[in-house]
């Protein structure tokens, strides 16, 4: 065990963190076990999981499981390796199944986990017990459609850990306009970088305009002006506890059931609002329409996934200086007259997010930079204090300050450093 | 039905062209020279890096890229503008079409598919990107024939690649 003078927990104060947090191949580890091993892990969102049957791929920290949704309906979250030899027995990334046949040797398994079948089993007689080798088993949580995971059997329930992010997250699902949220796809990307570099980003407003100055070039007057939230008095942060956080942009479409009705709709969706009033009326055609960006804050939960504006982004550990992304995109699941909707905004996701979008690549690029130029003096710390000296309080308790200030870091690292250094 | 092995043939005049300007196309691109590379494509054309394998219904599934003429040219505009981070060091590309495989040919248009290999070089790296293109070229009498349709179907399209400051 390292020293009190070398243990991370250390290296993260109130107000700056040790470049070393991005660096530090030892650091990462403990990370993995200390961290994305013992919380909540977001895995998957459950109308990825429409049925019994239906699995989906992904990670727990660097572990790799399958989210299944298994005849009862019930959603489980399993180890995706085999209990005989490790192989691992899924690498479908989505699909329907009746259960899981590791390929080596043809040992089965229900969409439970349970171990069915081991061919020729007579050298087994006497040796093993089948009820005993069900695939290993994630705790599995959902609350609001958002599905988590946790190697941890000891982890407060799900919604104990969101706390109050859970209003933001009911808040979230409403730009459905009515109708739940369904994931319509997704974009994945990397970079060499370490993840809390991204973790930082979702909950900075301060970046935006500097950053992403051709994206703000390329959009519509319209929309340039709900995203000028530089000078916004009204636009701000909260740290709601956990190491969650909400940046509010567009403050008035943070609830986007409270609407008197005197916003003017976009110019730019004149034609989706006469397509869309063929066949519905003027108050459900206004809820879509006024969702189309979203809304108006990104929520970021401790430790891997944010729901920013109009899409949840995924972040996964792969190194110390490697981070893979997913922005996934949302939208409502109705009926066929609102596909045109979801068109929109897949249009309105392409042109932003991704590989080749007119955001993503800036953002990466400076997250490449962090990581390159925090090799240089990696105990010189890295700054998280703008708006310190501003912060209050809100009517809940949650510190607060305004929206280009770095309150939601601050959050992030406070939970970082109690799980860091909570022995 | 027509005789494939005489109407399908890269030697056809109408397909060495078509391969001309995919070639032209690419040279551009590596050339970063994203003004006379939009001045290929025809006012209608797309320019689609798709997801999903297999789709053909690109507008009711989330890629990568689709472009129409619209935002092809803020797409241009972001890449040389100056203010992209990611555009002004983005990396150094050379990238060899070949296996061309014609997939329908008529005088006013042709269908080609083939293989592209792309090196992607930034900061001591190299990137390898693949990928099948399908490229919809309008032939005109006049001699300016334009692209209607690229299609860009990257082999890891489905996993995750590097964010780009180039165009494939």
């Amino acid at each position: 065990m390292t020293d009190n003078t070398t243990a991370p927990a250390g290296l993260a104060a109130g107000d700056r963190v040790a470049g070393r947090l991005y660096t530090d191949p030892d650091i990462f580890d403990q990370e993995l076990t200390r961290i994305f091993e013992r919380t909540w892990v977001w895995v998957a969102h459950e109308s990825e999981l429409p049925g019994p049957g239906t699995f989906k791929s992904t990670h727990v920290g660097k572990q790799p499981v399958i989210v299944t949704r298994d005849r009862k309906g019930e959603l489980r979250t399993l180890l995706n390796r085999c209990r005989h030899r490790g192989a691992s027995i899924c690498e479908k990334p989505s699909g329907k199944a009746n259960g899981f046949t590791c390929p080596y040797h043809a040992w089965s398994y229900g969409l439970n986990g349970q171990l069915r079948g081991i061919p020729y089993p007579d050298g087994y007689e006497g040796v093993i017990d089948k009820s005993e080798l069900s695939l290993k088993k994630l705790r599995t949580e959902s609350y609001g459609g958002l599905v988590f995971a946790t190697f941890n059997e000891d982890a407060e329930p799900l919604e104990e850990f969101l706390g109050d992010a859970r209003l933001w997250i009911d808040r979230f699902m409403k730009q459905g306009g009515g109708y739940p949220i369904k994931v319509l796809g997704k974009h994945q990307f990397k970079f060499r970088g370490n993840w809390k570099i991204q973790l930082e980003n979702t909950t900075d407003g301060y970046h935006f305009p500097i950053v992403h100055r051709s994206w703000m070039a390329s959009v519509d007057a319209e929309t340039a002006d709900m995203m000028s939230f530089m000078t916004d008095p009204a636009a701000i942060t909260h740290d709601l506890g956990n190491g969650h956080s909400v940046m509010q942009m567009v403050p008035e479409h943070s609830d986007l059931d409270a609407d008197d009705g005197t916003e003017p709709l976009q110019g730019r969706f004149d034609d989706l609002v006469a397509e869309l009033s063929k066949t519905l009326d003027e108050a459900q055609v206004r809820k879509l329409v006024r969702a189309m960006h979203g809304t108006g804050f990104n929520l970021n939960l401790f430790p891997n996934v944010s729901m920013s504006s109009a899409f949840f982004r995924v972040l996964r550990p792969v190194a110390v200086d490697e981070t893979w992304i997913e922005h996934v995109a949302i939208g409502p699941d109705g009926p066929p007259e609102v596909d045109a909707v979801n068109r929109e905004r897949l249009r309105i996701h392409e042109h932003f997010q991704g590989p080749f979008g007119f955001g993503t690549p800036d953002d990466a690029e400076g997250w490449d930079r962090v990581q390159r130029g925090a090799q240089g003096a990696p105990e010189m710390p890295i700054l998280v204090n703008r708006g310190i000296g501003r912060e209050t309080r809100s009517a809940e308790g949650w510190p607060t300050a305004h929206v280009t200030d770095e309150t939601g870091m601050r959050a992030a690292y406070g939970k970082w450093k109690e799980m860091m250094g909570d022995d | 039905m027509t005789d494939a092995t005489t109407v399908l043939s890269t030697t056809d005049p109408r397909v060495v062209r078509a391969i001309e300007l995919i070639w032209r196309e690419a040279e551009l691109l590596d050339r970063k020279d994203y003004t006379a590379w939009n001045g290929l494509y025809a006012d209608d054309g797309l320019y689609i890096i798709p997801i999903d394998p297999h789709t053909e219904d690109f507008a009711n599934t989330l890629n990568m890229v689709y472009d129409d003429a619209r935002m092809r040219q803020m797409r241009v505009t972001r890449m040389i503008e100056g203010y992209a981070i990611a555009a002004v060091d983005a990396a150094r590309t050379v990238r060899t079409v070949s296996r061309f495989v014609p997939e329908s040919v008529a005088d006013d248009e042709v269908v080609l598919r083939s293989a592209q290999i792309l090196i992607a070089y930034k900061r001591g790296r190299h990137d390898i990107w693949a990928g099948d293109l399908v490229h919809r070229i309008r032939l005109s009498e006049a001699g300016e024939d334009r692209i209607a349709q690229k299609v860009v179907r990257l082999v890891d399209s489905e996993e995750a690649v590097p964010a780009a400051g180039f165009l494939l």
